[in-house]
């Protein structure tokens, strides 16, 4: 029997009937992940002996206390810091370095009862749309071993579209959840900003960043969501407002939902098979008794250069804390402290870590302030303010997630803006700070595409909701890729 | 938009404690232009009476009361630390 096409309430329903165990099924990942690395190099650390301890420590609990995700396995994107456990954001600067304490999200897993396996390759502090840009290995998209998995959460799509666990934990200052989901045929939800505490989680851009959960399924999105949302008095930007029960929202009615369809979604750069997979996918939703029109945001285009500004200026801050000092990579090159700093930033971060800070150092720089910084923050305002126009008259906004499937590894590398360009239609929704899922809806030369739903300020249940009844209406999630068949099991 | 010299991506990186060689500046010089120029595109937009966004929730200043708390364990805040002795933290000459 193998767990890796079940749902979380399949397993639980095989292990409450004792037809296996949280040993056994926490067993087969590892032994799957083992089979499949070689070819999808999803994970950096991981977490075998303590896991399997806990696996067993596990089947001890009584049913009655056990809940929906109990005992299931879970991997964790590496900029999401586990007390113990390895944690690099796939950086050389963070090489070796052991977290003492676990981010909030870790510790609500832990309460929930679900079992960490391992830490999740990404791009280098995610910074980058292909994985590419990680200084351990490069992931690759299970459906085509020769594309990437998209970026920066490349590893937490890879890891649930080959099978090797069914749940993870992304991150998404740009897309960084919703693009590799889409490249690898799964669902990933970036929720509200504010939903998810980010204390634990090594910041890019602080006023963009937010957790989010990575799955195969719809509804065990939902759970997971469940999970690690909530108030949290160690991130001061965490939202005090009451977590609703999302997967009690997936009622299967959108009887009267209201879809606004961006026509600048659907503009120059988007593949046509891209394309109509949405307009399929409209169609599913209007025989379920949805409406949609095309409407206009029209501030879409200047998103691209309103978040390179902002998301590398609060890069530039933040990152200025990876001194060498007190945990991480250390220069041995150094005769005095300034070249210390200077030595051991060199080397320790990749070239698109280095351009990101370095733009941002000049947005920054006395000068250029007011026609940088302070200019994007005034665009940004207009862009949040297309988002608040369009949600007055609809419920849900829809598009495609990215303008094309996966990319060839090598491709893009040396061309920045042709890599930043796969985020134009993800960057808004950041930028504005509402919640957005991407659900896979067809496929373009044997490659995924992502579906885009993008909701109203803590409204993710709607977004679930109108994720569901497509996902019910389609077989996509149901396609596995070309590793899953290589696997043991 | 003016032209991203060498030496203005050297004067950029030494800002951001970032050792860069004359090569990389060449190569970082023409990179940070085409992206700067890229960024121009905002310029179109009239955001003189627009108020600028820092974040996208309403945010109200979160205080505690002023009491102390026991901080962290010193060997927990040194397992990281590469050098150290005597609880300290080794860093290289500060003071020539």
């Amino acid at each position: 029997m193998t767990f890796a096409d079940k749902t979380a309430a399949q397993m639980q329903e095989l292990i409450h009937t004792e037809k296996t165990t949280i040993a056994e099924v926490t067993k087969q990942a590892f032994d799957r992940i083992e089979a499949l690395e070689p070819k999808v190099d999803a994970f950096l650390a991981m977490n075998k002996e303590q896991a399997m301890q806990q696996a067993e420590e596990m089947d001890k609990v009584p049913l009655a206390e056990r809940g929906p995700l109990f005992g299931l396995p879970i991997g964790v994107k590496d900029n999401i810091v586990t007390e113990g456990l390895e944690t690099t954001a796939s950086s050389r600067i963070l090489e070796g370095f052991n977290p003492i304490y676990n981010a909030t999200v870790v510790e609500k897993l832990k309460a929930a009862g679900m079992i960490t396996v391992g830490k999740l390759n990404m791009d280098e502090f995610a910074m980058g749309s292909s994985n590419e840009n990680s200084y351990y290995k490069k992931t690759k998209n299970p459906w085509n071993l020769e594309t990437v998995p998209g970026g920066s959460s490349g590893g937490s799509a890879a890891a649930v579209a080959a099978g090797e666990v069914p749940f993870t934990l992304g991150s998404d200052t740009g897309g960084s959840i919703r693009q590799p989901a889409s490249f690898c045929g799964v669902v990933g939800m970036k929720p509200t900003y504010g939903r998810v505490s980010r204390f634990g989680l090594i910041a890019f851009a602080s006023s963009l960043d937010q957790i989010g959960p990575v799955t195969r399924t719809v509804k065990d999105n939902a759970l997971l969501l469940q999970a690690i949302s909530g108030h949290d008095e160690r991130d001061s930007t965490s939202a005090d407002i009451e977590v609703p029960n999302f997967a009690e929202a997936l009622t299967g009615d959108i009887q009267g939902l209201r879809i606004g369809v961006p026509k600048e979604y659907f503009a120059e750069g988007v593949s046509e098979a891209a394309k109509q997979a949405v307009r399929d996918a409209l169609q599913v939703l209007e025989e379920k008794g949805a409406t949609w029109e095309e409407i206009s945001l029209p501030h879409s285009k200047y998103a691209l250069a309103t978040y390179y500004l902002l998301a590398s200026s609060e890069a530039s801050s933040n990152l200025s804390r990876f001194d060498g000092i007190r945990y991480g990579y250390r220069t041995q090159k150094a005769g005095n402290l300034l070249e210390f700093y200077m030595n051991t930033r060199s080397e320790g971060f990749g070239d698109e870590v280095k351009r990101r800070i370095m733009l941002g150092t000049y947005a920054l720089s006395s000068g250029y302030y007011e026609a940088y910084y302070k200019k994007a923050q005034k665009v940004r305002t207009l862009i949040k303010q297309d988002f608040d126009k369009a949600f007055e008259n609809y419920d849900v906004i829809i598009g495609p997630t990215t303008p094309t499937p996966a990319f060839k590894i090598g491709e893009i590398i040396d061309d920045p803006l042709t890599m930043y360009a796969n985020d134009i239609l993800t960057i808004p929704v950041n930028l504005a700070g509402v919640p957005a899922i991407s659900v896979p809806c067809g496929f373009e030369n044997g490659l995924p595409l992502g579906l885009q739903i993008i909701g109203k300020y803590f409204d993710e249940e709607t977004v679930y909701r109108v994720a569901d009844v497509f996902e019910q209406a389609t077989d996509f999630h149901k396609k596995t890729p070309q590793t899953w068949e290589g696997a043991a099991q | 938009m003016a032209k991203m010299t060498k030496e203005e991506v050297i004067e950029v990186a030494h800002l951001a404690r970032l050792a860069i060689t004359d090569e990389e500046a060449v190569h970082f010089a023409d990179q940070l232009e085409a992206i700067t120029n890229a960024m121009e595109l905002l310029n179109e937009l009239d955001t003189e009476n627009v108020e600028p966004t820092t974040h996208v929730l309403e945010m109200v200043n979160v205080l505690r009361e002023d009491k102390s708390v026991p901080g962290l364990d010193r060997e927990l805040v040194l397992k990281n630390v590469k050098e150290h002795e005597a609880g300290q933290v080794k860093v290289p000459t500060i003071l020539e």
